[in-house]
This record gives C-alpha cells, sequence and structure tokens, in this order.
C-alpha cells in the first residue's frame, strides 16, 4: 500500500480512531490519575503524528497540477452512485495543514486546565480533526455532507459539556443555526443529484442549470455557509458560543470551523452556480462590507474579551467573502485573483490569530476565572513574557504589516479598490476600527498600573503556554514576512477556479 | 553594494532581536554596546554609501532582495532603491539614531526598562531604513506601519502612566486614519498600473495622468490626482499635518530619546520622504500639490503659534516640529522637492539636538519639564546652554547657521512658485512661512530665555543638585550642534543647486522653481551678506527681540495679554479644539455608533426578534405537539429537517 495514495485516509482516519479509542479506554473521570495522564500523552501523540504526516502533504504537493492531488476513490453506496471520493488541490491542502497544524496546540494548550473527563474531552478534539479534514478533502458531496454534519456533533459536546455558565443556551443557539443551515445544503445536493445521477462534485460542477435553480441552490448553500462564516445578519451564535465554549473549543472554533463557510462558497457555490453566484455577488459584497463595518464598530463596544474577539472574527472574515464575490467586478487584467487568493490567505492567516487570540485570554482566565476587560489592568507589570506575546498578536490582529494578518486584507484590498473605489473604502476602514477595538483592549488589560490584587497574584507564562505562544508567533510572522511558499500552493488552483467561475452554465 | 545595503538594513535588527529576547543574559552593558555596534555599522556603511554616491560617482542601484508573493500578474517584492535622496535619508537616520544610542544609557540608566528600550530604537532604526531604501510600495507601506508600531511601543513605554499609554494609542489610531487614505492610494496605484514597483510605476506615469477614475458617478476625476491626494493622507498622519497632527504633541509622553529620534528627526519626516520619493506622481497633479501647499501652509503657521502658549519644554519643541514639517509640505507643494528635503536633514540634526537639550535639562531639573519652574540654568550647565543656542539659532534660520540655509531658500523658492498663479493658494502659501519666521524667533527664544536665563524660579533642593550632565548626554549634543551649525554651508551648493539628486526627484520643467532660483545662485557667502537685506532676517530678529522683551525684561506682560485677549488664548491652550474633534467627535461618536449597534441591532432585532423569535415560536408549535412527540431537541430537528426538506423541494421542482 502506498503511503501518498491514502495519506488523505490516513490523515482523516488516523485521529478519528484514536479519538475513539481514548474514548473507549476512558479515565475513570480522574483527571489526576495515571490512565488520565496516558490518554493526554496518546492524545498529544496522535495529534502530533497526524500534523508530521500531513508534512507529507505538504512536500508532496506539486504547485503546477491543476488536478486534484492525492486522490482516493472506491465505491461507497454503489446503487446511489455515492463514492468515498478524496482529493486536495490548492485551496483545501492549505486548510488541511492550518487543521493538523493547529490541533496539537489545542492539545498542549488545554493540557492541565480540563478537570472533569479530560480522555473524553481531548477525544472530541482529535474526532473533530478527522472529520474537519474529510470536510476538506471529500469530492462526494454526500461524504462531504456526513462530514459536515458529524462535525457538528464532537463540537456541541465540546461547548455543551465542558462549557461556561450558559452553556446550554449557546449550544442549542448554536445547534440550530448550523443544523438548519446544512439542511437546505441537502436538499439542494439531492437536486443535483437528480440533476446528475450521482453525487460527485465535478459532476455537479459540469452540469447545465438554469438560472432560477442556480439561484436557489445558491441560496440554500448560503444559508449553511453563511452562518458558519458567519456572515451578517446571522452572526449572532458566534459570539454566544465563543463565551460559553472552553479555551480549547474556542480555538478550533475560530481558526478551523469558521473557515469551513470560506470554503464551501470556494468550493461549493462558485463552480457550481457560477451564475447564480454573480447573480447575488452584489448582495455578498454588501454583507461583508457590513460585516467590517458594522462589526467592527460592535467590537468595539465589547466588555467581555472572548466576545470582543469574536465579533473580531466576524469582521475579518468579511474579507474573506468580499475577496471571493468581488470575482466579476473586473474585465480581465490583475484583480479576480487577488481578490481570491487574498479572501484564501486571510482564512489560513485568521485561523493562526485568532487561535492565538483566544489562547492568550484562556491564559488569562485559567487564573483569574473572568474574560471581563475591566477585571484587568497592568497585566504587562507581572506577566511580561505574556504581554508581548499578546502585543504581538494584537498587532497581527490589527493587520500590521510583516504579519500573516496584514498580507489577505492587502491584497483584497488592493483587489476590491479596482472593483470599485467604495468597496475598498468601506474594506478600508479595518485598519482603523481593527486596530481601535484590539489596541483599545490591550490598553486595558495589559498596560496601566496594576489593577487589583488577581492581577498582581498573576504569574507569567509556563513553559506548555510558552511553547505553544511561541510556535503560533513564529508561524504569524513568516506567514506575513514569506508569504510566497502558501500562496504559490494556490495560485494554479485559483487559476483555473476563475476560469470555471467564468463560464456560465446557462 | 548588496551585501553592504543588506547589513545596513540587517544590523540593527538582529541587534535589536538580541537585547529583545536575550537582554537578561547580556545585562544592561551587553544590550546597549550590540545595539550601539549595529547601528554604528550601518552608520558608518551609509556614509560610505552616500560617499560613493557623491564623490565616487556611484550610480542608483535597483535591486531585488526576495519575492514576497506573486498572484494574480502581481509581483510583490522585497528590494532596495539606493540612489542620492535614499543614501542622504540613511545617513541621516542612522546617524542621529547612533546619537541618540549613546545619549539614552545616560538618559535611561536608571531605567528597569533599559534592555527594551534599546531593541525598539534600534528596530526602529531597522524600520525607518527598510522604509527609506524601498523600491516599491508593499515595502513603503511595511516600513511605514513598523515605525508606527515601534512608536506606539515608544511613547507607552512607560506603560504603567495613563497619559502614556493614553497618548500611544492615540498616536497609533490617528496614524491608521493616514494609512487608511495611504493603502488606498497603493491600491489606485495598482489599479491604474499593475505594479507597485516604483520604476515601473514611475515609467506609467505619464498615461495615468490621462486617465479618470469616477469616485462618484458623474464626476471624473484625474486618476493621478486622486493616487496623489490618497498617498498624500498618509504622509499628513506620519509627519503630522493638521488635522491629523493632534498625535505628536501627546508622543511627548515617551522618553525624550525617542522623541528627538522618532517624532522630531526621523519618523515624522517619512511622509516628506515619500512625498519626494514619489515626484515623478506628484508633479502631474497641479491640484495634489495645491492641496499639498495648503495643508502644510496651514500647519506650519498655526503650529507655530500654539508653540507661543505652551509650558511643557518639549511640548514646545514638539509645535516647533509640527510647524517645521509644515514648511516642509510647503516646499512640496511648490515643487521644491529638494529644498524640502535640504530642511528635513539640517531640521533632523538641528531638532535632535534641541530635544536632547530638553532632555539634558530634564535630567538636571530631576524631571521637571515646566519652563515656569526654570530660569538660569545657563551658568549651572554651560554646554548644554551653548548647544541649545546653536540649535535655537539654526531653528529660527540665524544667518550662518543650517537652518539659515534650509529655510532661508525654502520661503525663496515659494516666493517664486509662480506656478500655481498668483491666486490665493500662492499667497497663503508665501505669508504662512514669511510670517511663520516671527513666530518661530518668539516661541524658540521664549523658551530659551524662561529656560536659561533670568530669574532662578527651581526650588532649592532642585537648584542643590544643579549641574551639567554627564558625557554621554553631552557629547552626542556636542556632535550634533556642529552639524546644526555648519553643514548648511557646505552643502547648500551642491544638494540644492548642483543637481545632487539627479534622477531621484523629478521635477517638471515648467514647475521647476530651484531651477529658476539657480541664477540667482553665487555661493554660500553670497547668501549670507545678502541675508540682511531679507524680509526673513528682520522677522526673526523681530521674534526675538519680542521675546526677549515679553519674558526678560517686562515680563508682566505676557499675563497682561492673556488677560485682556482670553479668547485668543483660550482658543490656543486649547489647540484650536482639534483634540476635542477627535476625542469627543469622532472617537466618542465611533463608541456610541458601537454601542447603538451591538445593542439595537445585534441584541434587540437580530437575536431578540429573529432568533429568540423564531425560537420561541418553534418553541410554542412544539410545545403544542409535545404530547406526540418525546420532547427531544433533535426530535423538533429532525422535524424541522422533514419540513423544510419538503419546502425547498416543492420550490425547486415546482420552480
Amino acid at each position: 500500500m502506498e503511503f501518498s495514495a491514502h495519506l488523505l485516509s490516513i490523515l482523516i482516519w488516523l485521529p478519528i480512531l484514536g479519538g475513539a479509542a481514548l474514548v473507549a479506554i476512558g479515565d475513570g473521570n480522574d483527571a489526576g490519575s495515571s490512565r488520565a495522564r496516558l490518554m493526554r500523552m496518546a492524545a498529544l501523540g496522535i495529534s502530533v503524528l497526524t500534523f508530521l504526516l500531513s508534512i507529507g502533504l505538504y512536500a508532496g504537493f506539486d504547485n503546477t497540477a491543476t488536478g486534484m492531488q492525492f486522490n482516493e476513490q472506491i465505491p461507497w453506496v454503489a446503487s446511489l452512485n455515492v463514492f468515498y471520493a478524496l482529493g486536495v488541490d490548492g485551496i483545501s491542502a492549505p486548510l488541511i495543514l492550518l487543521t493538523t497544524f493547529i490541533t496539537p496546540l489545542v492539545v498542549i494548550a488545554s493540557w492541565d486546565t480540563i478537570k472533569s473527563r479530560p480522555a473524553q474531552y481531548f477525544a472530541a478534539f482529535l474526532i473533530l480533526e478527522g472529520l474537519m479534514i474529510g470536510v476538506f478533502s471529500a469530492l462526494d458531496a454526500l461524504l462531504f455532507y456526513v462530514f459536515w454534519e458529524a462535525m457538528l456533533i464532537p463540537m456541541f459536546l465540546i461547548i455543551g459539556v465542558w462549557g461556561g455558565a450558559r452553556r446550554v443556551y449557546a449550544t442549542l443557539k448554536f445547534f440550530l443555526y448550523t443544523f438548519l443551515g446544512s439542511v437546505l445544503m441537502l436538499v439542494a445536493f439531492i437536486y443535483l443529484y437528480g440533476q446528475t445521477g450521482g453525487f460527485d462534485l465535478f459532476g455537479f460542477m459540469a452540469a447545465p442549470l438554469s438560472l432560477t435553480a442556480q439561484k436557489l441552490i445558491f441560496v440554500a448553500f448560503l444559508i449553511a455557509f453563511a452562518v458558519k462564516v458567519p456572515m451578517w445578519p446571522v452572526h449572532t451564535w458566534l459570539p454566544d458560543a465563543h463565551v460559553e465554549a472552553p479555551t480549547g473549543g474556542s480555538v478550533i472554533l475560530a481558526a478551523i470551523m469558521l473557515k469551513m463557510g470560506g470554503y464551501g462558497f470556494i468550493r461549493l457555490s462558485l463552480p457550481i452556480v457560477p451564475d447564480g453566484s454573480e447573480y447575488f455577488a452584489g448582495m455578498m459584497i454588501a454583507l461583508s462590507l457590513i460585516a467590517v463595518v458594522y462589526i467592527g464598530f460592535v467590537a468595539l463596544m465589547q466588555k467581555d474579551m472572548k466576545k470582543l474577539i469574536a465579533y473580531s472574527s466576524i469582521a475579518h472574515m468579511g474579507f474573506v467573502t468580499l475577496g471571493f464575490f468581488i470575482l466579476w467586478s473586473f474585465d480581465g487584467g490583475t484583480g479576480a485573483g487577488l481578490g481570491i487568493t487574498g479572501g484564501m490567505v486571510q482564512m489560513i492567516s485568521h485561523g493562526l490569530i485568532s487561535g492565538a487570540m483566544f489562547l492568550c485570554v484562556g491564559v488569562l482566565y485559567d487564573r483569574v476565572h473572568s474574560r471581563e476587560i475591566a477585571d484587568y489592568g497592568g497585566v504587562a507589570n507581572t506577566m511580561p513574557v505574556f504581554a508581548a506575546f499578546m502585543v504581538l498578536f494584537a498587532m497581527a490582529n490589527a493587520g500590521l504589516p510583516g504579519t500573516s494578518g496584514f498580507v489577505g486584507e492587502f491584497m483584497v484590498i488592493i483587489a476590491s479598490f479596482k472593483a470599485n473605489f467604495w468597496f475598498a473604502f468601506l474594506a478600508a476602514t479595518t485598519l482603523i476600527l481593527g486596530a481601535a477595538y484590539t489596541l483599545w483592549m490591550i490598553k486595558r488589560v495589559i498596560y496601566g498600573e496594576v489593577a487589583n490584587d488577581n492581577v498582581a497574584a498573576l504569574k507569567d507564562l509556563n513553559g506548555r503556554e510558552f511553547l505553544v505562544l511561541a510556535i503560533l508567533a513564529v508561524s504569524v510572522l513568516i506567514v506575513g514576512l514569506w508569504p510566497a511558499p502558501l500562496v504559490d500552493m494556490m495560485n494554479v488552483t485559483i487559476e483555473k477556479l476563475i476560469e470555471q467561475v467564468g463560464q456560465t452554465k446557462l | 553594494m548588496y551585501n553592504y545595503y543588506l547589513t545596513i538594513v540587517l544590523a540593527p535588527l538582529a541587534a535589536a532581536i538580541i537585547a529583545g529576547l536575550a537582554g537578561k543574559q547580556i545585562g544592561r552593558a551587553g544590550s546597549h554596546w550590540i545595539t550601539i555596534l549595529g547601528v554604528g555599522t550601518s552608520c558608518a556603511l551609509s556614509m560610505l554609501v552616500l560617499m560613493n554616491m557623491f564623490w565616487g560617482g556611484a550610480v542608483a542601484e535597483n535591486i531585488s532582495v526576495y519575492t514576497w508573493a506573486v498572484t494574480d500578474g502581481l509581483r510583490m517584492e522585497v528590494g532596495f532603491l539606493v540612489d542620492r535622496l535614499t543614501a542622504l535619508m540613511m545617513c541621516v537616520v542612522t546617524f542621529v539614531s547612533l546619537m541618540v544610542h549613546i545619549y539614552t544609557i545616560g538618559y535611561m540608566r536608571e531605567d528597569p526598562g533599559y534592555q527594551r528600550f534599546f531593541s525598539y530604537i534600534s528596530l526602529f532604526t531597522f524600520a525607518m531604513l527598510m522604509l527609506v531604501m524601498s523600491n516599491n510600495f508593499l515595502q513603503l507601506f511595511f516600513g511605514w506601519e513598523a515605525v508606527g508600531l515601534v512608536s506606539y511601543l515608544l511613547i507607552g513605554f512607560w506603560y504603567k502612566k495613563e497619559t502614556a499609554i493614553f497618548a500611544n494609542l492615540k498616536a497609533f489610531l490617528v496614524n491608521r486614519v493616514g494609512d487608511f487614505g495611504f493603502i488606498l492610494g497603493i491600491a489606485a496605484v495598482v489599479m491604474f498600473t499593475g505594479s507597485l514597483d516604483y520604476a515601473e510605476v514611475f515609467s506609467q506615469a505619464d498615461s495615468v495622468a490621462t486617465q479618470n477614475i469616477e469616485v462618484f458617478s458623474g464626476t471624473p476625476w484625474n486618476a493621478m490626482t486622486l493616487i496623489c491626494i490618497l498617498l498624500f493622507i498618509g504622509a499628513m498622519g506620519k509627519s503630522a499635518q493638521a488635522p491629523l497632527h493632534v498625535w505628536l504633541p501627546d508622543s511627548m509622553e515617551g522618553p525624550t530619546p525617542i522623541s528627538a529620534l522618532i517624532h522630531a528627526a526621523t519618523m515624522v519626516t517619512a511622509g516628506i520622504f515619500m512625498v519626494a520619493r514619489m515626484s515623478p506622481l506628484f508633479e502631474l497633479s497641479t491640484t495634489a500639490l495645491a492641496v499639498v501647499i495648503v495643508v502644510g501652509s496651514f500647519t506650519a503657521f498655526f503650529m507655530g503659534l500654539l508653540g507661543i502658549v505652551q509650558n511643557d519644554i518639549k511640548r514646545v519643541v514638539a509645535y516647533s516640529t509640527l510647524s517645521q514639517l509644515g514648511y516642509m509640505t510647503v516646499a512640496l507643494g511648490a515643487s521644491a522637492y529638494s529644498a524640502a528635503i535640504f530642511h528635513l536633514m539640517t531640521h533632523a540634526f538641528f531638532k535632535a539636538l534641541l530635544f536632547l537639550a530638553a532632555g539634558s535639562v530634564i535630567i538636571a531639573m530631576h524631571h521637571e519639564q515646566d519652563i515656569r519652574k526654570m530660569g538660569g540654568i545657563r551658568k549651572y550647565m554651560p554646554i548644554t546652554y551653548w548647544t541649545s543656542l546653536i540649535g535655537s539659532l539654526a531653528l529660527i534660520g540665524f544667518p550662518g547657521s543650517s537652518g539659515f540655509f534650509s529655510k532661508d531658500l525654502l520661503i525663496e523658492a515659494v516666493k517664486e512658485s509662480h506656478w500655481h498663479g498668483q491666486g490665493l493658494v500662492y499667497w497663503i502659501a508665501y505669508l504662512s512661512v514669511l510670517l511663520g519666521v516671527f513666530v518661530t524667533a518668539l516661541y524658540s527664544f521664549r523658551m530659551f530665555f524662561l529656560v536659561f536665563h533670568g530669574k532662578e524660579r527651581m526650588d532649592a533642593e532642585t537648584k542643590s543638585h544643579l549641574h551639567e550632565t554627564p558625557a554621554v548626554v553631552t557629547v552626542p549634543l556636542i556632535l550634533l550642534a556642529i552639524p546644526s551649525a555648519v553643514i548648511g554651508w557646505y552643502t547648500v551648493g551642491p544638494v540644492l543647486f548642483g543637481d545632487y539628486f539627479g534622477d531621484a526627484i523629478f521635477v517638471k520643467d515648467t514647475q521647476d522653481v530651484i531651477a529658476h532660483m539657480t541664477s540667482g545662485w553665487h555661493g554660500s557667502l553670497a547668501l549670507l551678506l545678502h541675508a540682511v537685506m531679507t524680509p526673513v532676517f528682520w522677522l526673526a530678529a523681530a521674534g526675538v527681540f519680542a521675546a526677549w522683551f515679553l519674558y526678560l525684561y517686562r515680563s508682566d506682560i505676557p499675563a497682561k495679554i492673556k488677560d485682556r485677549m482670553s479668547g485668543v488664548y483660550n482658543l490656543l491652550d486649547r489647540k484650536y479644539y482639534f483634540d476635542d474633534l477627535w476625542i469627543n467627535g469622532f472617537a466618542a461618536g465611533g463608541r456610541a455608533l458601537g454601542q447603538l449597534l451591538w445593542k439595537k441591532g445585534d441584541e434587540l432585532i437580530i437575536d431578540g426578534l429573529l432568533v429568540n423569535g423564531t425560537a420561541r415560536t418553534v418553541g410554542r408549535i412544539a410545545a403544542a405537539v409535545r404530547q406526540l412527540q418525546t420532547g427531544y431537541l433533535y426530535t423538533y430537528a429532525f422535524a424541522m429537517i422533514i419540513g423544510l426538506t419538503v419546502l425547498l423541494g416543492w420550490l425547486i421542482w415546482l420552480r
């Protein structure tokens, strides 16, 4: 059995089976026991191994190939023409790498902060990891849908079991929003099955569709993906979910699960219903710009750090959808590709930065058990190393050049200016708003005199926390200073996508 | 030369990283030695580069270092363009930075954040060099924001001080307002040229100037005018031009060495440098140049006036910096780019000197900054006194000093710039810079007299400790005083009239006011002898006389003027209410809007009505059918799936 021929399957099933084993063995609900310690080590081992294996995906990836790579295809439900079909291209491979990169960091970060049922907790993350990789690599719509829905369960449990006080409200909201959305996607898949006689995504892309059908399918997809991104006005579940989620849950939610929405748009909406997408592009751009500006202002007034970062995520994800949907605003030349590349880079970068920001809040929460900005002040006095990291990530969140946060925003702003001056004008307000809400928080939390006894008693980062934040800091800087390797991975795929979307299906 | 350029940039960066990450291990002395070594290397090599240009006949070099990313036909690179403009800036930056590094050893001696401070100022030097040496807009923007970051970190260096962390947030955000315009300007450049590379963009400038863009449909704007105005908004932020100047006076909350380095000599001149660098673009839009000249005029004159009512020694110098940046901006608007850069250079020396001298006084006064509590310090601090005098004379343009040559010729250039026509713009500019001379002399010598002459107003305790500062402080003062005094005499001929800049600065023949003035140029001595015949000299003299009369001879008069003209005084004291506009207007307005959108938009309408309303409705329906159902969430969800499936299926198939 050749390694690279089954690499995607290994990346999907290794963490899922590993997670299942963890659940099966269990920890006797005693976080201090040696069995629990062993389970933690196992979780770390599996996630690190998955990451190391995923390096093979990067090493073996052909930047010049126009088709899918690392393909696998075996019949699954032969009578319905359903396949277990996997493969990656320049759009999905970076997202898979992001997933395998973030998961071990989450495991390390949650190391001894979870007191109840740690084995199950880590198992949930491993299973989630495998399912998310499944979403990014599925080439069969039904398989995609199965992974997509299954992904909800571990996240639902993570928030519902290990979450904060209002976790029931948050999980209900999270579940209803995301479940309602994806149901419509299934309907669209079934319709497309009726048209093509199979669930092959490439079959969907090739199928001729009337404009009305395309519009309806677009709306069905839109609801599923817009909730995940999340786009205004279906975003209100996110701040609640984040606030109640444990740190690790927030990190995965922000860093990877939100990317599902962006990925859905670029993998399904654009190529399957190009004319429908074009029809709604104006609305999508408007919603994206509302996300950037409206949410930017809302983020400014947040009193809870996690809510603030959650709102900041929504605003940053606005750049992703903006970059994708300005596609039709150009008649040749530089623009469309820049927008999509910018959106993609923004997704990766946001994964690193928002993950890091949530980890920073987690570091404080573990010590003081508060997320309220008002409960802090002068943290730099007692935690200088932590303060340095937090300021760095805050600057990255504010899109400082040299950090990854700048790359995508820069590309999208450049591209959208060419599309329409006012798109760029509104998008560029993030320079002011992003800096305002992030740095105002920094001012109130990090700087100033020691605010109270809790802050005075703070201990600086331990080795484990330092390791996680340092790894993220280095990656944020690498992507910011040299995004070429990432961009080169995407270029050919995005060129092909634009060509494909440019051809009408009518 | 490639390796030289790389070393010049990377030496301060490496030093900054070492001092920043291993500060504890290498200790205080280790940190200052490593950073001084780094910046010293940069400075020496920069001078070598400049000498090669000046005497060695070296030509401009445009080198790519690495490809940042390429996508969709847009190359984004990191690279150096080293020409005569760049070489001059490199020397100014590294020399002032080196002086400030040395000075810091004395100034920050007792500060617990000693290593961190050295790390920051070295990092700043790196960022500033990246900015001036860039050959493309991407790297320019990187350097632009990176100096802003270090400025933010340094203004808030004493992070326990509430005023400092307010000032650094304010500085960053106001600069971001400028950068907002700047990034749109860069986007406009890409839109019309498809490139970020200077050489490529400049080569297409003529064709861009013929194109239009409809920002508001129906009203075509010239593309070049839009590009230049947007880029200039960036310059207004960084170079603190009204109304984006409000951050600079507050930035004085940071330690004095960085006030000298960042907020006087180098970073704040980045905007001036950028416009000069972009001269091939600005030259093609007289509208943009008119905007530049008017903004500069306003800043030059009105910010100078504010210097007269300030009592904090550093804030007087800060307002003076605003005013002098305004002078440079006016020169840019008059197409006298070389005059602007020449003034930038002399100003860097004498203004860094004035700040460091002010810092020397502050150390001696035990961190007292109020000039009303000083006086008669001359006899205690002779070196600081004499170097301050040289700096002040250079600032007011005393004949023979470096400031004389740069300012006199700058004003002359504005006077001769008839291409704007004899209209309003011309007179605003000319009168501002001319009358500004009187204002400059008045505030400069008001401060000088109040600090060094007259009655000793400090308390006995302070007085008993008053003595000259140590050599690490005074040596940089002397080293900066020398160029402040003499550099103009030697360099004015070649830099302004000897075609020093060559191709580095482009000026349209019809607008080339410096070329126009060349026929009247007969050397430094002739200009010096001619000085007493000019209104500039007499206005400066009048300013000094007024300062002497009001603050030494009849020091009771200012209080009376203040009482008589309380309206005017309040206007000046409140800084024309610009701070109120920003803080109570925009910032408070933004917060109110955020609160409104959050509470009314998100919580009331979206969550309250749509989400929870739907949930309640679903809940009620569920309650009604509860008898038939199990009551689990999953069951309801399942029922909803079926319902929605049917609904959407019906919509699609029946259309």
